[in-house]
């Protein structure tokens, strides 16, 4: 087993035994559930407008070399500089070294998954930076040294209690239980970083081509103040994140907003064409676009599952996960969770030491249903298993297979079986969840179905025995 | 220096060789023609008389919690802003010249300390502010939002630093929905669009904690949305 492997089954089994916090966690995605069902329900026509998302992801992403071309020809001419990243490693160094160039202090963040995947932070602040993420759930797990939950609510799993006393301890503040006092400590704090910080950056959640324009998508209002107040903007975004036209976003946004967060549009959705253009009032003086690739283009050259490059990174998958909802988010260890997460991941990081987040799925399919981009999720689980097979088989499913082929092809041999199973079943409890146990991952938290004492076929020849 | 830009559309391209399975249907894209904005055909209907839009406005500024007010002129715009000011003790109101703010501001109480948000302001200043009045491009029926630019607005931050953000519009200002106020932006500016575009859908909010609503996370607090004539 991997260490990513053992590392995976420790904590999700940490993490299901939490009762408490597991009921917690239910009740809010049942609550975003609901009211995603009430906004999805005043659409004139929910499935068309997922067909025609897809459609128009399906076009981006094949085309993405033309679209990256337009955006940058656009972008470019509007005084924007584009930076094109391979990997973490160039993509921080580029951002670094802008940061030692325009003698930088002070960086205010908005929430950026991308920015978690290539450890930005950590980078930023080893370096002295001070470095402070500005949208409430980030800056909670950044108090808190933790990684984001969820990729959209990124401190879901956290009571008023404990913020409060992370609150306190960090930055000072009176104890309180109210979650709106809690937001205000949060805000009167952020205020100044904002206005002091030299450089904001932030993620993008579509790239338009047409326009050479980043769209960001948020509800706080703390990406528009990252990106209004600092001389410089950064934009660190995936180069999957291509919409051809601006107008598609008249689709894009309520479908983000309603498979999101339940809501009929996003508090503000913000299109940003370059830095401040002549004869405008303010805004930053230089505006940077990291373009990330960081194996994106692995996903690509994988045409069954080219389609995962469309997400949008609204999170309904992971909402209506029963697998999310047991083991949590952390206990992936990734930096995409969810459904999607067990799929890009592999393809991102290496098949081999990620390949388990796709056999922990129970196929049910709900994610597919709930993705407003209709990717093909719980099919590309199956695809990742079939792949990682192919790729490196492994030794003891081989013999179990060649065992089940032996049985099942000779009948006197699978009679024999049958019957010596119940006998086996009665020894089992000498070998019980030790080391011996064949089925002792099964028998860790349940009984071991009882095996029947004679078999269908048996029985069936005795009954038409008796009926003569 | 533009990092690996050759070498990854290298590697896209020798990916795109191999062409993608279809998951979904093809439907054919909607509104290419400029009379029918595209997608109105599949997302939440929106009236089509001027009357039904504004209803709609109004019904949605109602669970955005925008405060929505329409006035006879720019006098009882004004007589609406000075009674918040008086309501929630504002010192000072930051504003960007323009068409209607220009014409309100004058007829705001003189004890209102008046802040024009121009070129070159001072940041710390409108900071301190308590409410910061704009104008829009657009009022949007379907979402309730308002269209925001760097252009209609007086740039960036004056819409979101102070912690009551005020718009005027007049009633022509008022769009179907998302695919018309990009037609009219295009129409207004070409390509030649503002640096800054923002579709504002009620005060500021999070659910982060406990997914309980909190108003005004970052931005602004309370969204009034003035509409005169
Ligand atoms: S895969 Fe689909 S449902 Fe999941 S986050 Fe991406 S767009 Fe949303």
């Amino acid at each position: 087993m991997s260490t990513t492997q053992n590392q995976f089954h420790r904590d999700a089994e940490r993490t299901t035994a939490d009762v408490p916090r597991r009921a917690f966690l239910r009740k809010a995605l049942r609550g975003y559930e609901v009211k995603r069902d009430e906004t999805k329900a005043t659409f004139t026509d929910w499935q068309k407008a997922r067909n025609v998302a897809a459609n128009i992801k399906y076009d981006g992403v094949n085309h993405l070399d033309r679209y990256l071309l337009e955006f940058e020809e656009k972008f470019t001419a509007r005084g924007g500089k584009v930076f094109w990243a391979s990997n973490s490693a160039q993509a921080r160094e580029y951002i670094l070294q802008l940061a030692r160039d325009r003698g930088v202090r002070s960086i205010i963040k908005s929430k950026a998954m991308t920015s978690e995947e290539i450890h930005l932070n950590d980078a930023l602040e080893s370096e002295g930076y001070h470095v402070v993420e500005s949208d409430l759930g980030e800056f909670i797990q950044q108090l808190k040294h933790e990684p984001p939950y969820h990729f959209v609510f990124p401190c879901m799993h956290l009571k008023r209690d404990e913020i409060s006393a992370l609150f306190e301890k960090e930055l000072g503040s009176a104890p309180t239980d109210s979650p709106e006092e809690l937001t205000m400590i949060a805000r009167a704090f952020m205020r100044r970083q904002y206005i002091d910080a030299d450089m904001g950056i932030s993620g993008g959640n579509f790239l338009v081509a047409e326009t050479g324009m980043v769209s960001i998508t948020e509800n706080e209002g703390n990406a528009r103040l990252t990106t209004g107040l600092p001389r410089i903007h950064v934009a660190l975004v995936g180069i999957e994140k291509v919409l051809p036209k601006l107008s598609d976003l008249a689709l894009f946004l309520p479908m983000l907003a309603t498979a999101g967060t339940g809501q009929h549009m996003t508090c503000y959705n913000s299109m940003f064409g370059g830095a401040r253009q002549p004869g405008e009032t303010d805004g930053p003086e230089e505006f940077h676009v990291v373009l990330l690739d960081n194996h994106r283009t692995r996903l690509l050259a994988d045409a069954e599952q080219r389609d995962a490059l469309g997400c949008i990174r609204c999170g309904a998958c992971l909402n209506v996960c029963p697998i999310f909802k047991n083991i949590g988010g952390h206990a992936y260890g990734t930096t995409y969770q969810g459904p999607i997460g067990s799929v890009i991941t592999p393809h991102f990081r290496g098949l081999q030491d990620w390949k388990h987040l796709s056999g922990a799925s129970s196929l049910c399919g709900a994610c597919t249903d709930a993705c407003p981009v209709k990717i093909d999720i719980h099919h590309h689980l199956l695809h990742n298993r079939r792949n990682a097979v192919d790729q490196k088989p492994v030794w003891w499913e081989k013999i179990v297979w060649f065992g089940y082929v032996q049985t099942m092809t000779r009948p006197w041999f699978l009679r024999l079986a049958n019957k010596l199973a119940p006998l086996a079943q009665k020894l089992h409890p000498l070998v019980l969840g030790g080391l011996f146990d064949p089925v002792r991952n099964w028998t860790k938290t349940r009984d071991f179905p009882e095996v029947a004492e004679e078999s269908f076929h048996d029985w069936w020849a005795k009954r038409k025995e008796q009926s003569k | 220096m533009n990092g690996d830009r050759d070498k990854i559309l290298a590697r896209i391209r020798e990916g795109l060789s191999v062409p993608a399975p279809l998951h979904h249907e093809m439907p054919a894209r909607a509104g290419q023609s400029a009379q029918e904005p595209a997608f109105r055909a599949w997302l939440p209907a929106v009236g089509a008389s001027q009357e039904e839009q504004m209803a709609l406005f109004a019904k949605q500024s109602d669970l955005l919690r925008t405060e929505f007010v329409t006035c006879a002129d720019v006098r009882a715009a004004a007589a609406h802003v000075a009674g918040l000011a008086a309501a929630h003790g504002w010192k000072k109101l930051a504003f960007h010249p323009g068409a209607l703010t220009g014409a309100l501001v004058p007829h705001l109480p003189t004890d209102l300390e008046q802040m024009r948000v121009e070129e070159g302001y001072d940041k710390l200043a409108l900071e301190a502010c308590d409410a910061g009045l704009t104008e829009c491009e657009f009022l949007v029926a379907q979402t309730g939002s308002v269209c925001v630019t760097a252009r209609s607005s007086g740039g960036r931050t004056l819409s979101v630093l102070p912690p009551h953000h005020l718009v005027i519009a007049s009633r022509d200002q008022l769009v179907a929905d998302l695919s018309s106020a990009y037609q009219g932006l295009n129409a207004k500016y070409g390509a030649a669009l503002p640096s800054f575009i923002s579709f504002i859908s009620g005060p500021s909010r999070t659910g982060d904690i406990e997914r309980i609503l909190v108003l005004g996370a970052h931005g602004p607090k309370k969204l009034t949305v003035l509409v005169v004539g």
